[in-house]
């Protein structure tokens, strides 16, 4: 995010050509769209994998006839989805749905938001845990560059004044407002975005990893600390599907922000690494 | 007219629908059954089971639990009651005459007994059974050592697995698993005879089954009725090295 190219001199009647600025290396880049790619396969054979047992527990051990804070199931002629003490009835897209062939199913999660799409533990497995070295090595190469590269320092650090609460509400504001940064100041990270990124990155990511890895009995015997840190493998699985959740809170919010943004603009900046400065209000386009 | 075009033009929506679905959902288990791409996502397996050997002590143990932390219901799973007259007789008669063989590549091939199998030393362990399926429950488990049937038969250098036999058919075949000389030799691998403190119900696998405390549960061989040395898993079933493993592609390797 340094270079800005020399913007032409403006001259009367010429309509001033948008500067472009550098804005993500090519590391990113490539991290970026292998890791989306990497996350969505995670999520889709994920959710088959939770077909298989589609209930959640606290605690080290949890099985059908153990209390589950959590269960996509199924009446005969309903699905639904109940969390804690709260039941809602989700008929035709969890629990009982009918797959593109129109026959009905009642696993939790229906076909089109599953890999394989009917169920199929093993295939699910087996793409899952692939992906899931894509996604370790992937991220572990990433944080390293972004450690050592400059990108965490230069892009990502949150500088002093950013923590002010007063900086992070104005920032709030200006979101819901859907005022965001024009010129200069948008080839820049906001607060936000910045804990955005963090938080994937260097939290939610890992998590997931962490706790994928606490479900593994031969990591368990290795690592037995695993299981202490989140409270037991049961835990560990119940956590790994919250984040799973949190990450798609994340793509959502994202995609949201690229649309409102200018979807062209931002994308080929992912692609290409050039960015458009959005001109300053009130300028010309 | 309208009668009849109003139908039509519906029926055409459905299979546009279903057109514009369908093709994707299609081509999604096509990827998933090409050879080529299943070849790769195998790669996974194999790298687990490296790294896992590479990086955790090949002695470690599994988590030891108290009483306190039991399932309060010790979830059974595959098979719950063999079926046939053999299997019958046996256990109306308190699997009094059951043998388990120990063959293959030995010095001096065994028959045991029960009665042989609880004489030897036991080794009593709390442990957590993780189902590939997501579920966990807490047992205790009583039996003997692997490793020690494994040294009383003089297991020879040349073995490199350890192949389960079963009792059980499930469909066309007998049950079967197999594993590696490094969890045959683990300490917490064990042929379990009782669980909870009393003799293994037959929902659990009675009289004897194994346990693999560093694997999925599928791998804890139930009924028990051979143990066999092997050089290599070829032409044992499909050759996959267990029942799952060949029929739907279950890993061989249940670490994680």
């Amino acid at each position: 995010m340094a270079m800005a190219e020399t913007p032409a001199a403006p001259t009367a009647n010429v309509a001033t050509p948008p500067v472009r600025v550098y804005r993500h290396r090519r590391a990113t880049r490539i991290w970026h769209w292998i890791n989306a790619a990497t996350l969505l396969i995670l999520l889709m054979s994920g959710l088959m994998i939770f077909n298989a047992h589609p209930r959640l527990y606290w605690g080290e051990y949890g099985a059908n006839n153990d209390p589950a804070w959590l269960v996509i199931g199924s009446t005969p002629d309903t699905g639904y989805l109940r969390v804690g003490s709260l039941r809602v009835e989700t008929t035709g897209v969890l629990g009982r749905w009918t797959d593109a062939k129109g026959v009905e199913k009642t696993w939790a999660f229906p076909g089109w938001a599953t890999i394989p799409t009917s169920y199929n533990l093993a295939d699910a497995r087996r793409w899952h845990l692939f992906f899931a070295w894509v996604l370790s090595i992937g991220l572990t190469l990433y944080m390293l560059w972004a450690a050592f590269g400059g990108h965490l320092k230069k892009d990502l650090h949150v500088r002093r004044g950013e923590w002010s609460p007063r900086h992070i509400w104005h920032d709030i504001k200006q979101h819901a407002r859907l005022r965001f940064p024009r010129g200069e100041e948008a080839a820049r990270y906001g607060i936000l975005q910045k804990l955005s990124y963090i938080g994937v990155i260097f939290i939610l990511l890992p998590i997931m990893i962490a706790t994928g890895l606490t479900m593994s009995p031969g990591v368990n015997a290795g690592a037995p600390w695993l299981l202490d840190l989140f409270g037991g493998r049961q835990s560990a699985r119940s956590i790994h599907f919250i984040a799973a959740w949190a990450l798609v809170a994340f793509f959502f919010v994202h995609i949201a922000m690229v649309l409102l943004a200018g979807p062209v603009n931002e994308i080929r900046s992912m692609v290409t690494g050039w960015f458009r400065l959005p001109p300053e209000r009130g300028e010309r386009a | 007219m309208t009668s009849f075009t109003m139908p039509r033009r519906q029926l055409i929506a459905r299979v546009g629908g279903l057109a514009a679905t369908l093709p994707l959902l299609s081509a999604c288990d096509a990827i998933n059954e090409a050879p080529a791409v299943r070849k790769i996502l195998s790669m996974g397996e194999e790298m687990n089971r490296a790294s896992q050997r590479a990086l955790i002590d090949r002695n470690a143990l599994a988590r030891e639990f108290s009483r306190a932390d039991l399932s309060p219901i010790f979830r059974a799973n595959g098979t719950r009651l063999p079926a046939g007259t053999a299997y019958a007789a046996h256990a109306a008669s308190g699997f009094a005459d059951w043998r388990v063989a120990v063959t293959g590549l030995v010095a001096r091939p065994l028959s045991l007994s029960l009665a042989d199998i609880r004489a030897m030393p036991q080794r009593t362990q709390i442990t957590r059974h993780d189902c590939v399926e997501g579920w966990s429950a807490i047992g205790q488990w009583t039996g003997v050592q692997l490793s020690r049937i494994l040294a009383a038969a003089g297991v020879k250098d040349s073995a490199r697995y350890i192949v389960f036999r079963c009792a059980d058919r499930i469909g066309d075949a007998l049950y079967y698993e197999s594993c590696d000389m490094v969890d045959a030799r683990h300490p917490q691998t064990i042929l379990a005879w009782a669980l909870n403190d009393a003799v293994l119900p037959i929902a659990n696998g009675a009289p004897l089954r194994l346990r693999i405390e560093r694997q999925l549960g599928y791998k804890h061989a139930k009924y028990v009725t051979g143990i066999e040395a092997v050089a290599s898993l070829d032409g044992i079933g499909a050759g996959k090295g267990g029942y799952w493993e060949d029929r739907i592609d279950y890993e061989w390797y249940a670490g994680i």
